[in-house]
This record gives structure tokens, sequence and C-alpha cells, in this order.
């Protein structure tokens, strides 16, 4: 199935939104959603919540033989999934684009930058290593998959535990966690992506971008670093034509990120550790009870509040300051009623006493615009009702319904 | 890193260049008859193919036509006799794609793809020897392909690698240089208004260093970009001498 196509107005709208600086869920430019890491209860599962994307990646292990090139290496292997659960778009077992670029990024970002020392991994050289299998699931897909997907893969990497081995001679002896403890692998930093969203040529960016901006954007700009402020990746996608400066700005904005999304995972995981410790509940199903009730709960949007008293009175006042502005015959408002009604004029509904008043400048006006309104095309002439004769309550219907339509056939008839 | 001296302390480098030093380029345009356009380019020993058609009507699924603008379809793919190793599959492994995928986003930015609506244009590449900079040579040859096939762009498109060793960045990397686990960046670069079409980087670079070395890939995508243009311009010379009558 193909994904549902936006609509011009709802394009329009958050390119509009993006232009003002403002964004559908209340966030700032530089705002990331929320994360949330939790453990499962085996090591090396975690589900990590962007928002509402929600991403699970799984570690296991196997012994191999390594490849011919690098014998005493041990072996990453990285697998990222969009399962059809994740999105409608999402069509099972085909190599779309997304697919080969998030993989490939995951790739690029965690083994290219030699986070994990592979040669820790070696059990006999040039026979048997550790092959270390990351399996990264897309279980909700709202946007910005890849730092969902990296902060999941480095996290669930640092939980893992692998069995220890001893060997004697040419025998391998895999210990169960009953009998050793399992050993963690050894981790030298943590890459993280960081994704920029860019609009109107590079004009506008946004961090961490949901699907819908995600669908009306130009192009992105993926980012990984780790809290040493050294770049482990940078990837350009999308067609956008971006200057040094921008590259370089974007990477200043990753180093602030990257460090606060360390902190968050490095405390997860010493949290998880606590637990574990203390023989306290930890995993899943401890973590997310009360979302099974709460599922179909709507989050309140976060809308900043803390001024709108203000900005009300300010605009209160300012409307207040200003009444004589129904006088002026200004070329918006020549048909009957336009000032009523959504025209940035002084609004009058549920002012009763002002009504009749209102109504008398209203007629005032048709008398005055009267001749404007022959002006204008004839589609105009058929709609209007400019008999003097009729009920006032009548004209009054047929002058705010009007109100709502003549600014554009205005902008038509010109 | 992995025991080879990348820079000496003279300042030379494997091969004996400098450390802002290009290798030798050499291109042909026009090489294919049949196609609209074909281009071929040597960096250093880093051979390369690219092969133009179109824009012509959209073939395979109608659905990927664009009413507005052009589709590129691109597609990467390496001889089997190119890299030391004999390769298995010539495309359709992740890093193929991967690379059409870029291919096809750094000549979207570049081509004027809005002129030619409800129409494709392919791009097809293969290198025929690997020795390092694949993206960088596949850019400028389908480049020069498709000035010869005579589509519009915003500018050529020169794209370039570079590395970071000792402080130092290198242009151009050859395959000893990139395969030692150092930095990569490649950088495709539309040189005359300056803009970026296409970045990636691979492998550890502090975020200080990042401006230093963008700035001596530009520096070396700059410098191919004369190469490219000289190349274009003897081209049409002799061309020109041909069918004049």
């Amino acid at each position: 199935m193909k994904d549902t196509p936006l609509s011009n107005c709802e394009r329009q709208f958050l390119l509009k939104a993006v232009e003002e600086k403002k964004r559908v869920d209340g966030r700032q430019t530089y705002d990331y959603r929320n994360i949330k890491i939790t453990f499962g209860t085996e090591y090396g599962c975690c589900i990590v919540d962007l928002g509402k994307t929600r991403i699970l990646a799984q570690v296991s292990c196997e012994l191999v033989p390594p490849k011919d090139s690098r014998p005493t290496e041990g072996i990453l292997f990285f697998n990222l999934e969009l399962s059809p659960m994740a999105s409608p778009a999402f069509e099972l077992g085909r190599q779309s684009e997304l697919l080969v670029k998030l993989n490939r990024q995951l790739e690029r970002c965690l083994r290219n930058s030699k986070c994990i020392d592979t040669e820790s991994l070696c059990v006999i050289s040039g026979e048997k290593v550790w092959q270390i299998r990351v399996d990264v699931h897309v279980l909700n897909h709202d946007g910005n998959l890849m730092d969902a997907a990296s902060i999941a893969a480095i996290a669930a990497l640092s939980h893992f535990r692998r069995p220890e081995v001893a060997i004697q001679g040419r025998d391998i002896t895999v210990f169960t966690p009953e009998e050793r403890d399992p050993i963690p692998l050894s981790i030298y930093h943590m890459p993280i992506c960081v994704s920029f969203a860019f609009f109107q040529q590079g004009t506008y960016l946004l961090v961490d971008p949901c699907e819908r901006e995600e669908r009306v954007m130009d192009g992105l700009l993926v980012i990984a670093m780790n809290k040493h402020r050294e770049i482990c990746s940078i990837q350009s996608s999308g067609g956008i034509m971006l200057l040094k400066e921008q590259v370089l700005r974007c990477s200043k904005i990753a180093s602030v990120k990257v460090s606060e999304i360390t902190e968050l995972i490095n405390k997860a995981l010493d949290n998880d550790k606590r637990a574990r410790k203390e023989g306290g509940k930890f995993g899943f199903a401890e973590s997310m009870p009360k979302e099974r009730i709460t599922a179909l709960k709507k989050d309140e949007a976060p809308v900043e509040m803390t001024d709108v008293q203000d900005t009300a009175n300010e605009i209160i006042s300012r409307t207040e300051a200003q009444p004589d502005i129904v006088k002026v015959p200004s070329p918006v408002v020549p048909a009957p009623g336009t000032g009523q009604v959504g025209e940035g004029l002084l609004n009058t509904w549920g002012l009763e006493e002002e009504e009749d008043e209102e109504e008398e400048q209203h007629e005032k006006e048709e008398m005055s615009t009267g001749e404007v309104m022959v002006l204008s095309d004839s589609e105009e002439d058929d709609v209007v009702i400019l008999n003097p004769d009729a009920n006032k309550p009548k004209r009054l219907e047929g002058g705010s319904k009007k109100g709502v339509e003549a600014p554009k056939k205005q902008k038509t008839s010109h | 890193m992995a025991g080879v001296e990348l820079l000496s302390d003279q300042g030379y480098r494997l091969d004996g260049r400098k450390a802002s030093e290009l290798r030798k380029v050499q291109a042909r345009m026009g090489v294919f008859a049949q196609a609209d356009g074909s281009a071929y380019i040597e960096q250093g020993n880093t051979k390369a193919l690219a092969v133009v058609y179109g824009p012509h009507e959209v073939r395979g699924s109608r659905s990927r036509t664009m009413h507005d603008r052009a589709v590129i379809n691109c597609q990467y793919s390496m001889a089997t006799f190119s890299t030391a190793e004999r390769k298995r599959r010539p495309h359709g492994d992740r890093k193929s794609s991967e690379m059409s995928l870029h291919l096809k986003q750094t000549f979207e930015a570049a081509v004027l793809t809005q002129l030619y609506p409800r129409s494709q244009i392919d791009i097809y590449v293969k290198i025929l020897q690997s020795d390092g900079g694949n993206y960088s040579a596949c850019v400028n040859a389908a480049t020069l392909a498709l000035v010869d096939a005579g589509i519009p762009m915003r500018d050529y498109v020169c794209a370039c690698t570079a590395g970071f060793v000792e402080d130092t960045p290198l242009a151009d990397l050859c395959h000893a240089e990139e395969s030692g686990g150092g930095t990569t960046l490649a950088l495709a670069l539309l040189p005359r208004s300056r803009h970026i079409a296409l970045v990636q980087m691979d492998a550890r670079l502090h975020q200080d260093h990042l401006d230093m070395l963008m700035e001596a890939a530009a520096e070396a995508c700059r410098g191919l970009s004369k190469v490219l243009d000289g190349v274009v311009r003897q081209h049409l010379q002799e061309v020109s001498v041909l069918t004049r009558d």
C-alpha cells in the first residue's frame, strides 16, 4: 500500500509553520521529542521511544569463523527492518531506498567509527570469533527513524553481555550465565546520529523532524557524533544544496544534542543495572504497564501557555484602541458584511447592543459601495442580494455568507 | 594506523604526492555512439565509464512519473575485475545500491530536472578499476557524460575525497590511504556557487578539524572542475573541426 499523499493544504500549512519558526507539536526549532529508553529482561534488548517513533533493538551473538581479510577481529552485523506494522507505506521483503539508506547509515555510524573493540571478540585467531548481530526493528514510524535507531542500537550494545568462553588447546567451552557471569562488550564511545531537516533550499532547518515534517522537507543531513565532540559520520541526502557554513553550524548543534542523549542513555543503563542488582523489577512489562489502558489517550499538545493571558489582553486592548477602523472604507470591504467576519476588523460577535449600530453601518456601506459592486465581475452580482427592501436578518445572513466568499472573488476579479 | 606511514616527515604521501595534490586526471567524452552521452575518466588508477540515456519517456512503472520534473535513474556497478579480490556481484549489494542512491541524489540537485517534466534520465556508471575515490570518479564521469548528452545543469558537479592524517588534510585519497581506516570525506561540489550537492564522511574526526577538511576537499573539487572544463572545451573543439564543412 502506498502512503496517503499529503494534501496541498497540509503541505502549505506545514511549510508556513516552519517559516514562522513554529512546529506542529509545539516544539522549538532545535528541540528533540521526549526520548524514553527501556530495557528488556534479557541482556541486549532495548526499546527506544522518540515521541511516537518506537524502535526495538536486539543484540545476539554466535561463534563463527572470521573473515579472511581480518582473522583476529570479531564481526559486527547490523540489520534494520521496516515492518509493515510501523507504517502502511512499508512493504515486507522489499529493499526500498529508505531501507538501504538507514541500514548503511547505521553501519557507517557504528561500525566504521570503531566504537566497539572488535579485537576483543576474537576467540581463536583465524578460527573462531564472536559475531555480534544487532537487529533493529521499527515498531512505529513517526519520523526520524535514523536517530532513534542509532540510540536503540548503541544502548542495546552497551546493555548486552556475551557469555564467557574458556579455551583449552583447541576446545572452546561456552559458559552459561548460571556458571559464569556474562561479560559486557568493550565500548570505546557512543556515536549518536542527529538529523537535520532542511526546508526552502536550506533556509530553514529543524532538528528531529517528525513524520509530517519529513514529508515536506527538501533534504536531510545526518551527523553522527560522540560526546567527545568527534564526528563519526556525515551524510547529506535528498538533493539539497548546502553551504559549508551550514554543515559546520549543524555539527555544533549536534555536539550539544549528543551530549544530552549520551547522558540519558547512561542514566537509563545505570537505572537498569541498579534494578537488577537490587533484585527489583525490570524489563518492558515493568516500564510500560500503564499504556495498555491509556493507549488511546491523547497526549496534551505541549503548547506554551505562559503568556497567553498577556497576549489576549494585548489583542483586546489593540482592538479597543481602534474601533473606528470599520468606518474607513477599505478596498477589502465593498461587499456587505465583510467587516463582520474574519477580516481582522472589530469583532462584534456576541456584542448584542452594538449589533444594530453595526448593521446600520453596513447599510451605509452597502449604499456607498454599490457602484463598486457593479464594477466587479458578474458572478458576484448573482450572489449578492442588494435589495434594500429585504428583511434585516435575512440580509445579515446573506451578508455574513458573503463575508467569507467576498475576498476570494475580489482577487479573482482583478 | 595500519603500520604504513601515510605521510612522510618530508610531507610526501605513499605515491609521492604532496598533501593537496590530486592524482592525474585523464578524460574523454563521447566514447560510445549508441548512447546520448558518454564519458570515460581516469583518476590515477581509478577508472570509470559513464553512459547517459535520455531524457526520454518514463519506462517501467508509470507511477514513477513526476508531473513537474524528470526522474533520474542511476545505476552504479563495479566490474568483477575491478578490485584485487574478484567481485561476485557487480551490482545489487548494499554498498552498490547506496552508491546508486547517492549518485541519484547528487544529480537531482545539479540537473535542471524541471525542464523535462514526465521524462526520465538514465545514468549508468561502471567502475573498471577501483583505486579509491570510486564515488568521486563516478560523479565526474557522469558529469562529463551529461554534458556530452547536452542535458542542462546548474554547474559542473565535481567530486573529490579528502582524508585527515597527522593534522594535515590529504586530497584525493588512493585505495591504500582509504583502507587505512582513517577519516574519509567525499564531497560533491558545484564549484561556481560553492554549493554542496552531497557530503559524506566516515570514521572519527574531531569537530574542530571539520572546517579544514571540508575546505581541502572543496579546493580539490575546484581544481578538478578546471580539468573537466578543459576536457569539455577540447572535446568541443575536436568535434567542431570534424563537423565543419
